[in-house]
């Protein structure tokens, strides 16, 4: 054979077999349940029985079998599937593993989630792609908290099917009593949740009862495998009866000659000469060519990677969503939402967030934290932060309107993700219920005078001068001999204190990250609001988190936030202690106390930083006209 | 409806799009086997009728097979792209290598050092790699956007979430993210859909008889002087081919008759052995494939 060539075709007889290969389904599935459940067990049997496991894999199973394994010197299926060398160490599951196997008819992406309560978020990584869930449940134990939670995800994630194996029937000497009570009980939570359709199966993942064959030990059982599940349960593609939904990915323009509107086709079909919608901008056109991954088509399903090209030279960019013309997507910048939290720094309402939908992004805020789930007892419990792994419904604020539909009706324009503007962490994962229209219908009023006005008639040019630092820095004796100066040369100013708008505005808040992210939010828009008014607005607040004092910057316009870093080093901050504050953190009097057992982030790039160590009050005062003159 | 194959294929392609349009400076990395014939292919499709957006960066050991490096020239060539190759010159005149140095310090000098070398010298922030979840327990495990700190390490225990198809492309400066495309793979997929798009790959994956040397119970290819025969042992000529391609002396081959792509899926079917029992890098220490990804191998 040449090199670089490719090898000689098929014969005919081989092509028969590759193309029924080809047209196998395909089928995600994932397993859940409480940690020593046998999740992984299960995996690895289904791996071994679908004659997946090769030899190397097996022998290397059965050599850490006697080290790491829980069957003494049995060969432990888990190991096959616990990936990690933390995981094999303590036997136990810390990350999902996607498995593939196959049957005669079926392809099999298999997900195998962790059972502990502190990787749940792993788990809804798993259960967020999966069709099907197997819900596992120890036939000893019978129903846990976490078979609750899992369910309860596997619920809000949208997966219709589920089965639940009731697993080591052999250890309960495969009695149908215990099953059959087993299986009312979770029969009656999962009607709950709303899950319509549960097949469930005494099996036992060790010996492989019901997994593959059903064997001699439950003659009481008549049902299917749960191979026999797998291999007729519904297919991905079949449910979606929503209409046309491509997000736009990326603009292919190679040339002028063409351009075409990536992306994958999320739901329904599209096909060439229909009608097309296209949010937010709501123009119209009609679909001119469609190229899939191997050519023009006349016609494209759902999941297909496609380029369109559309008859009218309309402005379309990424994230912007293409439709049915007759059902095009909601349309809104505030919607209501579960939310589940995946990130150990506690959710903060108003704190502005990354928000990633199918394929467009915005900042967004939960401004109203409706109810937190407790997901054992499905009860709704008051909340004001969602920590890892909860579960809240909440109302959600986004700097502009975005293109999505209802969870519910489209798994995949109804989902998004949190993430944090500063970490990039990823740290919440929402599903939409419905848009909220509330704003739309306060229509912003256009006065006759406005800021520019203003700013003339006082002869300067308004801006937020935002001092930041430590307790004790010298915030407010700077800020103090600041305003004076700026009001010898005839400027119109205004100074907010921390301490002083505490005692009106804020008064009803505490020293908790959330009420200091509320704080911040309040003072950011008063200041918005003098701003708008002509003032010099000189805020002098602790302001300890980035996030926040970069909310601050984005309300206002481009040259009107002056950010500066009173920098006072915390020993000689608490060496100062002017109200004696430190000295009652220290003992442990006072919780929350920055610097001490609260967080300060020091700006990155200030506009200005004054180090307190070499400037007096006074130099620092001049330090700032002279960079306020310089911006004039 | 779609088929499996062509699930995944759009699948791959969406993945590419996305780091297309969110990274600054992404690149593809290119390995030369059949898993970068697969990417680079869908990749084309991926972009078409543009061509490809990213350049391609192949880390050559200067140990490949000889085939291998013929295969990738021709193949650039061919297409015109904008390949990258990178030695660990530092290494090189060390003198590191297999032979000489173990499987275990040639591949952290020659393959993941001289993979952060590149990544750091033209300042890459996603880089696409070829590598399955199928392959290795560890990749099991992996994220398709898998994050990686400035100093190119993974964390396996403190992984970003990653939910539905909404991938976290977001990095700090000197941070990158390492992606793969065909994470849900597997190895018959591979060359189920290398015959239906007709993709070129190397001729070392079909059987032939090459000169071989039994070493630690490997089949290794005697692809150039530099592999030492011992005092009177001369390469047996043997049919065989390989399932894997790497570094040629840290490469098993197996014995094989399999010269055609459904001869060689037909004998994956019967095979008991996984596709990476060939390779020494995988074996060389306790959870090995996984303490070299969090050093930065991919």
């Amino acid at each position: 054979m040449p090199a670089g060539g490719s090898a000689p075709t098929a014969s005919k007889e081989i092509d028969a077999v590759l193309s029924t290969e080809n047209e196998k389904g395909h089928v995600r599935f994932i397993i859940c349940g409480s940690v020593d459940d046998g999740k992984s067990t299960l995996l690895g049997r289904l791996l071994h029985d679908s004659r997946t496991v090769f030899e190397d894999q097996l022998s290397a199973a059965q050599a850490e079998s006697p080290t790491y394994g829980t069957r003494g010197d049995a060969v432990d299926l888990a190991l096959l599937v616990d990936g990690l060398q933390a995981e094999r160490e303590q036997g136990i599951t810390i990350d999902v593993a996607h498995r593939y196997f196959e049957t005669d008819s079926r392809r099999f992406i298999a997900i195998d989630a962790p059972g502990h309560e502190q990787y749940t978020r792993n788990m809804v990584t798993g259960a967020s792609t999966a069709e099907l869930a197997i819900v596992l449940i120890d036939a000893r134990k019978g129903l846990l908290t976490q078979t609750r939670r899992h369910s309860y995800i596997v619920s809000l994630m949208g997966i219709r099917q589920v089965v639940l194996a009731v697993n080591k029937m052999d250890l309960v000497g495969y009695d149908r009593s215990v099953f059959r009570s087993i299986v009312a009980a979770y029969k009656a939570f999962a009607n709950e949740l709303g899950i319509e359709s549960v097949t469930a199966i005494p099996l036992s993942a060790l010996t492989g009862v019901n997994v593959f064959e059903s064997g001699e030990d439950t003659p009481w059982y008549l049902g299917p495998t749960l191979m026999e599940v797998l291999d007729t349960c519904k297919l991905p593609g079949n449910e979606v009866a929503g209409g046309f939904r491509l997000p736009v990915q990326w603009v292919n323009r190679p040339n002028s000659e063409f351009r075409g509107l990536s992306g994958t086709v999320v739901s329904g079909s599209v096909e060439r000469g229909m009608t097309v919608a296209v949010s937010p901008s709501g123009s119209r056109s009609t679909v001119d060519r469609i190229l899939g991954p191997s050519g023009d088509l006349d016609q494209a399903v759902e999941g297909q990677a496609i380029t369109l090209v559309l008859a009218d030279e309309i402005d379309i960019s990424r994230g912007d969503m293409i439709s049915d013309n007759g059902q095009p997507p909601a349309l809104a910048d505030q919607f209501a939402a579960h939310l589940i939290w995946l990130d150990t720094d506690a959710m903060l309402p108003e704190r502005p967030y990354l928000a990633r939908f199918a394929s467009a992004s915005a900042v967004a805020q939960i401004t109203d934290l409706t109810h937190r789930i407790d997901m054992d007892t499905l009860g709704r419990l008051a909340a004001k932060t969602l920590q890892l792994n909860e579960v809240g419904y909440c109302k959600i604020s986004l700097d502009r309107p975005v293109p999505f539909d209802a969870y519910a009706m489209n798994r995949r324009t109804g989902a998004f993700v949190l993430i944090d503007r500063f970490t990039n962490a990823t740290v919440g994962a929402g599903v939409i219920s419905f848009a909220l229209r509330r704003a739309t219908n306060i229509v912003w009023q256009k006065m006759k005078v406005d800021k520019a006005e203003r700013a003339r008639v006082n002869q300067q040019k308004p801006c937020v001068l935002w001092m930041t630092g430590l307790s004790g820095a010298g915030k407010s004796t700077i800020a103090d001999r600041l305003e004076q100066k700026l009001q010898a040369m005839g400027k119109r100013t205004y100074l907010l204190d921390g301490d002083n708008v505490r005692h009106g505005l804020n008064r009803d808040l505490g020293f908790t990250d959330r009420d200091r992210v509320e704080n911040i939010r309040r003072v950011a828009e008063v200041a918005k609001l003098m701003v708008d008014a002509g003032l010099i607005v000189v805020v002098s607040f602790i302001s300890p988190f980035r996030s926040e004092r970069s909310m601050a910057r984005a309300l206002l316009q481009e040259g009107e936030f002056v950010e500066i870093f009173v920098d006072t080093p915390l020993e000689i901050c608490e060496a100062r202690d002017p109200k004696g504050l430190y000295a009652k953190a220290r003992s442990g009097e006072l919780a929350n106390f920055t610097g001490i057992d609260s967080p300060y982030e020091p700006p990155q790039s200030p506009e200005l930083r004054i180090d307190t160590t070499e400037l007096s009050a006074d130099e620092a005062a001049v330090a700032v006209v002279r960079l306020l003159l310089s911006l004039e | 409806m779609l088929n499996h194959l062509d699930r995944l294929e759009s699948e791959s392609i969406h993945i590419m799009r996305e780091v297309a349009a969110e990274f600054r400076n992404p690149v593809m990395l290119y390995s030369i086997g059949k898993d970068s014939s697969v990417m680079l292919h869908l990749a084309f499709k991926a972009f078409a009728p543009g061509s490809l957006p990213l350049p391609l960066l192949h880390v050559d050991t200067t140990w490949k097979f000889r085939d291998m490096i013929r295969f990738r020239d021709e193949t650039a060539a061919r297409h015109g792209i904008n390949l990258i190759v990178h030695v660990n010159r530092d290494g090189l005149e060390r003198g590191v290598g297999p032979v000489t140095h173990g499987s275990r310090v040639h591949t952290e000098v020659m393959k993941t050092e001289a993979l952060k070398q590149a990544l750091d010298m033209h300042g890459f922030d996603a880089v696409l790699g070829g590598a399955r979840r199928d392959e290795e327990k560890s990749r099991a495990k992996e994220r398709v956007f898998s994050f990686r700190s400035s100093t190119h390490r993974w964390d396996p225990k403190s992984q970003r979430p990653e939910l539905w198809n909404l991938y976290n492309t977001r990095v700090s400066p000197g941070e990158s993210v390492r992606v793969f495309p065909l994470s849900n793979w597997t190895e018959l997929d591979v060359w189920q859909y290398i015959e239906r798009e007709d993709i070129p790959v190397v001729p070392l994956y079909f059987a032939a008889v090459r000169p071989t040397v039994e070493r630690g119970g490997l089949l290794v290819m005697v692809d150039d002087e530099r592999l030492p025969l011992e005092p009177g042992e001369t390469p047996r000529e043997m049919l065989v081919r390989f399932r894997t391609l790497g570094c040629y002396p840290l490469t098993g081959a197996v014995p094989s008759s399999a010269a055609t792509i459904p001869e060689v899926m037909a004998e994956l079917r019967q095979s008991r052995a996984s596709e990476r029992e060939g390779r020494v890098i995988d074996h060389d220490q306790l959870g090995s494939m996984e303490k070299k990804k969090q050093e930065g191998y991919f």
